[in-house]
Protein backbone atom coordinates (compact mmCIF):
# COMPACT_ATOMS: atom_id res chain seq x y z
CA UNK A 1 0.00 0.00 0.00
CA UNK A 2 1.52 3.32 -1.03
CA UNK A 3 2.41 5.81 1.63
CA UNK A 4 -0.32 8.33 1.01
CA UNK A 5 -3.18 5.89 0.97
CA UNK A 6 -1.86 4.18 4.04
CA UNK A 7 -1.52 7.43 5.93
CA UNK A 8 -4.93 8.71 5.01
CA UNK A 9 -7.06 5.84 6.12
CA UNK A 10 -4.85 4.34 8.78
CA UNK A 11 -7.07 5.30 11.67
CA UNK A 12 -10.28 3.90 10.27
CA UNK A 13 -8.59 0.82 8.89
CA UNK A 14 -6.99 -0.02 12.19
CA UNK A 15 -10.37 0.40 13.86
CA UNK A 16 -11.93 -1.98 11.38
CA UNK A 17 -9.08 -4.46 11.72
CA UNK A 18 -9.51 -4.49 15.48
CA UNK A 19 -13.19 -5.21 15.05
CA UNK A 20 -12.38 -8.01 12.63
CA UNK A 21 -9.80 -9.59 14.90
CA UNK A 22 -11.89 -9.43 18.03
CA UNK A 23 -14.83 -11.64 17.27
CA UNK A 24 -14.36 -15.33 16.76
CA UNK A 25 -17.60 -15.88 14.98
CA UNK A 26 -17.45 -14.26 11.52
CA UNK A 27 -21.16 -13.67 11.35
CA UNK A 28 -20.97 -11.69 14.58
CA UNK A 29 -18.06 -9.71 13.15
CA UNK A 30 -20.05 -8.96 10.05
CA UNK A 31 -23.06 -7.68 11.92
CA UNK A 32 -20.92 -5.58 14.22
CA UNK A 33 -18.90 -4.23 11.29
CA UNK A 34 -22.05 -3.18 9.52
CA UNK A 35 -23.44 -1.55 12.65
CA UNK A 36 -20.21 0.43 13.03
CA UNK A 37 -20.41 1.58 9.42
CA UNK A 38 -23.94 2.85 9.91
CA UNK A 39 -22.81 4.75 13.00
CA UNK A 40 -19.92 6.34 11.14
CA UNK A 41 -22.25 7.32 8.33
CA UNK A 42 -24.16 9.41 10.87
CA UNK A 43 -20.91 11.26 11.64
CA UNK A 44 -20.43 11.93 7.96
CA UNK A 45 -23.94 13.39 7.71
CA UNK A 46 -23.29 15.57 10.73
CA UNK A 47 -19.99 16.72 9.22
CA UNK A 48 -21.72 17.81 6.03
CA UNK A 49 -24.39 19.62 8.06
CA UNK A 50 -21.61 21.51 9.89
CA UNK A 51 -20.11 22.63 6.59
CA UNK A 52 -23.52 23.92 5.51
CA UNK A 53 -23.93 25.84 8.77
CA UNK A 54 -20.48 27.41 8.41
CA UNK A 55 -21.31 28.41 4.87
CA UNK A 56 -24.50 30.13 6.00
CA UNK A 57 -22.58 32.01 8.66
CA UNK A 58 -20.11 33.19 6.03
CA UNK A 59 -22.97 34.37 3.84
CA UNK A 60 -24.24 36.42 6.76
CA UNK A 61 -20.81 37.92 7.27
CA UNK A 62 -20.76 38.75 3.60
CA UNK A 63 -24.03 40.67 3.75
CA UNK A 64 -22.80 42.54 6.84
CA UNK A 65 -19.71 43.57 4.92
CA UNK A 66 -21.90 44.79 2.08
CA UNK A 67 -23.76 47.04 4.49
CA UNK A 68 -20.45 48.25 5.85
CA UNK A 69 -19.29 49.25 2.37
CA UNK A 70 -22.43 51.33 1.85
CA UNK A 71 -22.10 52.89 5.29
CA UNK A 72 -18.46 53.85 4.80
CA UNK A 73 -19.26 55.36 1.46
CA UNK A 74 -22.00 57.49 3.02
CA UNK A 75 -19.68 58.53 5.82
CA UNK A 76 -16.98 59.53 3.36
CA UNK A 77 -19.49 61.76 1.58
CA UNK A 78 -20.63 63.30 4.85
CA UNK A 79 -17.07 63.96 5.93
CA UNK A 80 -16.22 65.53 2.61
CA UNK A 81 -19.30 67.72 2.61
CA UNK A 82 -18.17 69.04 5.98
CA UNK A 83 -14.75 69.77 4.64
CA UNK A 84 -13.04 66.88 6.40
CA UNK A 85 -11.04 65.34 3.59
CA UNK A 86 -8.84 63.53 6.11
CA UNK A 87 -11.81 61.65 7.51
CA UNK A 88 -13.25 61.00 4.09
CA UNK A 89 -9.95 59.44 3.08
CA UNK A 90 -9.86 57.22 6.17
CA UNK A 91 -13.42 56.05 5.47
CA UNK A 92 -12.62 55.30 1.85
CA UNK A 93 -9.53 53.35 2.85
CA UNK A 94 -11.66 51.19 5.08
CA UNK A 95 -14.20 50.81 2.35
CA UNK A 96 -11.51 49.53 -0.02
CA UNK A 97 -10.39 46.95 2.52
CA UNK A 98 -13.98 45.83 3.12
CA UNK A 99 -14.64 45.61 -0.62
CA UNK A 100 -11.56 43.49 -1.26
CA UNK A 101 -12.49 41.15 1.56
CA UNK A 102 -16.06 40.97 0.33
CA UNK A 103 -14.92 39.89 -3.12
CA UNK A 104 -12.76 37.07 -1.86
CA UNK A 105 -15.43 36.00 0.62
CA UNK A 106 -18.08 35.76 -2.08
CA UNK A 107 -15.76 33.77 -4.30
CA UNK A 108 -14.96 31.37 -1.50
CA UNK A 109 -18.60 30.89 -0.61
CA UNK A 110 -19.22 29.89 -4.22
CA UNK A 111 -16.36 27.40 -4.03
CA UNK A 112 -17.75 26.03 -0.83
CA UNK A 113 -21.11 25.51 -2.49
CA UNK A 114 -19.40 23.31 -5.08
CA UNK A 115 -17.66 21.34 -2.35
CA UNK A 116 -20.92 20.88 -0.52
CA UNK A 117 -22.47 19.32 -3.62
CA UNK A 118 -19.47 17.02 -3.99
CA UNK A 119 -19.70 15.99 -0.34
CA UNK A 120 -23.36 15.12 -0.73
CA UNK A 121 -22.42 13.01 -3.76
CA UNK A 122 -19.71 11.27 -1.72
CA UNK A 123 -22.07 10.58 1.12
CA UNK A 124 -24.48 8.96 -1.32
CA UNK A 125 -21.67 6.81 -2.66
CA UNK A 126 -20.69 5.76 0.84
CA UNK A 127 -24.27 4.86 1.65
CA UNK A 128 -24.40 2.67 -1.46
CA UNK A 129 -21.20 0.92 -0.35
CA UNK A 130 -22.52 0.29 3.13
CA UNK A 131 -25.69 -1.11 1.64
CA UNK A 132 -23.58 -3.35 -0.61
CA UNK A 133 -21.71 -4.50 2.46
CA UNK A 134 -24.98 -5.39 4.15
CA UNK A 135 -26.02 -7.54 1.20
CA UNK A 136 -22.60 -9.09 0.92
CA UNK A 137 -22.41 -10.05 4.56
CA UNK A 138 -25.60 -12.08 4.26
CA UNK A 139 -24.16 -13.91 1.26
CA UNK A 140 -20.89 -14.54 3.08
CA UNK A 141 -22.70 -15.81 6.15
CA UNK A 142 -24.70 -18.23 4.06
CA UNK A 143 -22.03 -19.48 1.69
CA UNK A 144 -18.63 -19.59 3.28
CA UNK A 145 -16.82 -21.44 5.99
CA UNK A 146 -15.49 -19.41 8.90
CA UNK A 147 -11.96 -19.24 7.50
CA UNK A 148 -13.03 -18.23 4.02
CA UNK A 149 -15.49 -15.75 5.42
CA UNK A 150 -12.73 -14.01 7.37
CA UNK A 151 -10.86 -13.20 4.13
CA UNK A 152 -13.95 -12.06 2.27
CA UNK A 153 -15.03 -9.84 5.14
CA UNK A 154 -11.67 -8.22 5.46
CA UNK A 155 -11.66 -7.29 1.78
CA UNK A 156 -15.14 -5.81 1.80
CA UNK A 157 -14.71 -4.00 5.09
CA UNK A 158 -11.50 -2.36 3.92
CA UNK A 159 -13.25 -1.20 0.77
CA UNK A 160 -15.90 0.52 2.87
CA UNK A 161 -13.26 1.80 5.31
CA UNK A 162 -11.30 3.51 2.55
CA UNK A 163 -14.41 5.25 1.25
CA UNK A 164 -15.28 6.34 4.76
CA UNK A 165 -11.80 7.73 5.35
CA UNK A 166 -11.91 9.59 2.06
CA UNK A 167 -15.25 11.27 2.77
CA UNK A 168 -13.91 12.15 6.23
CA UNK A 169 -10.89 13.80 4.66
CA UNK A 170 -13.04 15.79 2.23
CA UNK A 171 -15.19 17.06 5.09
CA UNK A 172 -12.10 17.98 7.06
CA UNK A 173 -10.76 20.01 4.13
CA UNK A 174 -14.05 21.85 3.70
CA UNK A 175 -14.17 22.62 7.42
CA UNK A 176 -10.58 23.90 7.46
CA UNK A 177 -11.42 26.18 4.59
CA UNK A 178 -14.49 27.66 6.30
CA UNK A 179 -12.47 28.21 9.49
CA UNK A 180 -9.88 30.22 7.56
CA UNK A 181 -12.60 32.26 5.90
CA UNK A 182 -14.39 32.88 9.17
CA UNK A 183 -11.19 34.12 10.74
CA UNK A 184 -10.51 36.55 7.89
CA UNK A 185 -14.04 37.89 7.78
CA UNK A 186 -13.95 38.22 11.57
CA UNK A 187 -10.78 40.31 11.34
CA UNK A 188 -12.50 42.74 9.01
CA UNK A 189 -15.47 42.96 11.34
CA UNK A 190 -13.13 43.82 14.19
CA UNK A 191 -11.65 46.51 12.04
CA UNK A 192 -15.10 47.90 11.61
CA UNK A 193 -15.82 47.76 15.35
CA UNK A 194 -12.54 49.46 16.19
CA UNK A 195 -13.03 52.31 13.82
CA UNK A 196 -16.70 53.03 13.30
CA UNK A 197 -17.35 56.60 12.50
CA UNK A 198 -20.30 57.06 14.83
CA UNK A 199 -19.21 60.64 15.37
CA UNK A 200 -17.08 61.69 12.50
CA UNK A 201 -15.57 64.60 14.40
CA UNK A 202 -14.07 62.22 16.94
CA UNK A 203 -11.56 60.59 14.68
CA UNK A 204 -8.70 62.21 12.95
CA UNK A 205 -6.37 60.60 10.48
CA UNK A 206 -3.58 58.47 11.89
CA UNK A 207 -5.06 58.59 15.35
CA UNK A 208 -5.32 54.87 15.69
CA UNK A 209 -3.22 51.97 14.56
CA UNK A 210 -5.85 50.83 12.14
CA UNK A 211 -5.66 54.05 10.18
CA UNK A 212 -1.94 53.71 9.85
CA UNK A 213 -2.26 50.08 8.80
CA UNK A 214 -4.92 50.94 6.30
CA UNK A 215 -2.79 53.63 4.78
CA UNK A 216 -0.04 51.10 4.28
CA UNK A 217 -2.24 48.65 2.46
CA UNK A 218 -1.60 50.35 -0.82
CA UNK A 219 -5.20 51.31 -1.25
CA UNK A 220 -3.83 54.79 -2.03
CA UNK A 221 -4.47 55.13 -5.75
CA UNK A 222 -7.99 53.80 -5.64
CA UNK A 223 -8.82 56.00 -2.66
CA UNK A 224 -7.41 59.06 -4.44
CA UNK A 225 -9.56 58.34 -7.47
CA UNK A 226 -12.69 57.86 -5.43
CA UNK A 227 -12.02 60.95 -3.39
CA UNK A 228 -11.59 63.01 -6.53
CA UNK A 229 -14.81 61.61 -7.97
CA UNK A 230 -16.67 62.31 -4.76
CA UNK A 231 -15.33 65.87 -4.67
CA UNK A 232 -16.48 66.45 -8.21
CA UNK A 233 -19.94 65.11 -7.42
CA UNK A 234 -20.27 67.19 -4.29
CA UNK A 235 -18.87 70.21 -6.06
CA UNK A 236 -21.41 70.06 -8.85
CA UNK A 237 -24.14 69.31 -6.32
CA UNK A 238 -23.28 72.73 -4.79
CA UNK A 239 -24.13 74.46 -1.56
CA UNK A 240 -23.74 72.00 1.28
CA UNK A 241 -19.99 72.00 1.61
CA UNK A 242 -18.60 75.33 2.65
CA UNK A 243 -15.07 74.04 3.02
CA UNK A 244 -14.94 73.06 -0.61
CA UNK A 245 -15.27 76.75 -1.43
CA UNK A 246 -14.46 76.83 -5.06
CA UNK A 247 -17.84 76.43 -6.68
CA UNK A 248 -19.64 78.65 -4.24
CA UNK A 249 -19.57 81.99 -5.95
CA UNK A 250 -20.63 80.64 -9.31
CA UNK A 251 -23.53 78.72 -7.88
CA UNK A 252 -24.96 81.75 -6.10
CA UNK A 253 -27.81 83.40 -7.94
CA UNK B 1 -4.73 -1.30 -10.84
CA UNK B 2 -7.31 0.50 -8.73
CA UNK B 3 -6.66 4.21 -8.32
CA UNK B 4 -8.64 6.60 -6.16
CA UNK B 5 -8.76 10.33 -6.75
CA UNK B 6 -9.33 11.55 -3.25
CA UNK B 7 -12.71 13.21 -2.79
CA UNK B 8 -13.96 11.89 -6.15
CA UNK B 9 -13.88 8.13 -6.50
CA UNK B 10 -12.12 4.98 -7.67
CA UNK B 11 -11.01 4.01 -11.17
CA UNK B 12 -9.79 0.75 -12.66
CA UNK B 13 -6.68 1.61 -14.63
CA UNK B 14 -5.11 -0.73 -17.23
CA UNK B 15 -1.84 -2.19 -16.00
CA UNK B 16 0.16 -0.65 -18.83
CA UNK B 17 -0.77 2.78 -17.52
CA UNK B 18 0.82 2.07 -14.17
CA UNK B 19 4.32 2.76 -15.51
CA UNK B 20 3.21 6.01 -17.08
CA UNK B 21 1.56 7.09 -13.83
CA UNK B 22 4.65 6.14 -11.88
CA UNK B 23 6.84 8.14 -14.25
CA UNK B 24 4.63 11.23 -13.85
CA UNK B 25 4.67 10.68 -10.10
CA UNK B 26 8.48 10.60 -10.03
CA UNK B 27 8.72 13.74 -12.14
CA UNK B 28 6.20 15.45 -9.84
CA UNK B 29 8.38 14.60 -6.86
CA UNK B 30 11.37 16.10 -8.66
CA UNK B 31 9.39 19.26 -9.47
CA UNK B 32 8.33 19.63 -5.83
CA UNK B 33 11.93 19.14 -4.66
CA UNK B 34 13.09 21.86 -7.04
CA UNK B 35 10.31 24.19 -5.94
CA UNK B 36 9.02 24.27 -9.52
CA UNK B 37 5.35 24.96 -8.93
CA UNK B 38 4.37 25.39 -12.56
CA UNK B 39 5.84 22.07 -13.68
CA UNK B 40 4.30 20.34 -10.71
CA UNK B 41 0.82 21.59 -11.61
CA UNK B 42 1.27 20.49 -15.23
CA UNK B 43 2.32 16.99 -14.19
CA UNK B 44 -0.41 16.76 -11.60
CA UNK B 45 -2.96 17.71 -14.25
CA UNK B 46 -1.57 14.96 -16.52
CA UNK B 47 -1.82 12.38 -13.75
CA UNK B 48 -5.46 13.23 -13.13
CA UNK B 49 -6.21 13.17 -16.85
CA UNK B 50 -4.53 9.80 -17.30
CA UNK B 51 -6.61 8.25 -14.54
CA UNK B 52 -9.85 9.81 -15.70
CA UNK B 53 -9.43 9.22 -19.43
CA UNK B 54 -7.86 5.75 -19.40
CA UNK B 55 -9.56 4.49 -16.26
CA UNK B 56 -13.03 3.10 -15.83
CA UNK B 57 -14.99 4.45 -12.88
CA UNK B 58 -15.88 1.72 -10.41
CA UNK B 59 -19.51 1.21 -9.52
CA UNK B 60 -20.57 2.68 -6.20
CA UNK B 61 -21.40 -0.75 -4.81
CA UNK B 62 -17.97 -2.27 -5.42
CA UNK B 63 -16.04 -2.87 -2.24
CA UNK B 64 -12.36 -2.89 -3.09
CA UNK B 65 -9.29 -1.21 -1.72
CA UNK B 66 -7.26 1.11 -3.93
CA UNK B 67 -3.69 0.34 -4.92
CA UNK B 68 -2.93 4.04 -5.17
CA UNK B 69 -4.68 7.03 -3.66
CA UNK B 70 -4.11 10.36 -5.35
CA UNK B 71 -4.58 13.47 -3.21
CA UNK B 72 -7.54 15.82 -3.82
CA UNK B 73 -7.66 17.62 -7.15
CA UNK B 74 -7.22 21.04 -5.54
CA UNK B 75 -4.05 20.07 -3.71
CA UNK B 76 -1.89 23.14 -3.28
CA UNK B 77 1.82 23.23 -3.96
CA UNK B 78 2.50 23.52 -0.24
CA UNK B 79 0.36 20.45 0.51
CA UNK B 80 2.01 18.57 -2.34
CA UNK B 81 5.36 18.86 -0.59
CA UNK B 82 4.06 16.36 1.97
CA UNK B 83 2.58 13.87 -0.51
CA UNK B 84 5.10 14.05 -3.33
CA UNK B 85 8.29 13.26 -1.50
CA UNK B 86 10.66 10.34 -1.40
CA UNK B 87 9.28 7.67 -3.68
CA UNK B 88 6.14 9.64 -4.40
CA UNK B 89 2.62 8.28 -4.35
CA UNK B 90 3.71 5.08 -6.04
CA UNK B 91 6.74 3.39 -4.46
CA UNK B 92 9.30 2.31 -7.05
Amino acid sequence: MPGLGGRMSTVIKSKISRILDRAEDPSETLDYGYQKQVELLQNVKKGIADVVTSKKRLQMQSSKLEQQVVKLDTQARQALSQGREDLARAALERKTVAQTELQSLDQQVTELEGQQEQLTENEKKLRTKIEAFRTKKEVIKAQYSAAEAQVKISEAAHGVGEEMADVGLAIQRAEDKTEQMKARAGAVEELEAAGTFEDITQLGPGQDDIDRELAQLGAGAQVDDELAKMKAELGSGGGEAPALGEGEKESRP
Amino acid sequence: MIVRISGEGQYELPDEDADRLNELDNRAVAAVEQGDEETFHELWEQMLELVQNDGTALNDDELVESDVILPPRDTSFAEAAGDFSGEGLIPD
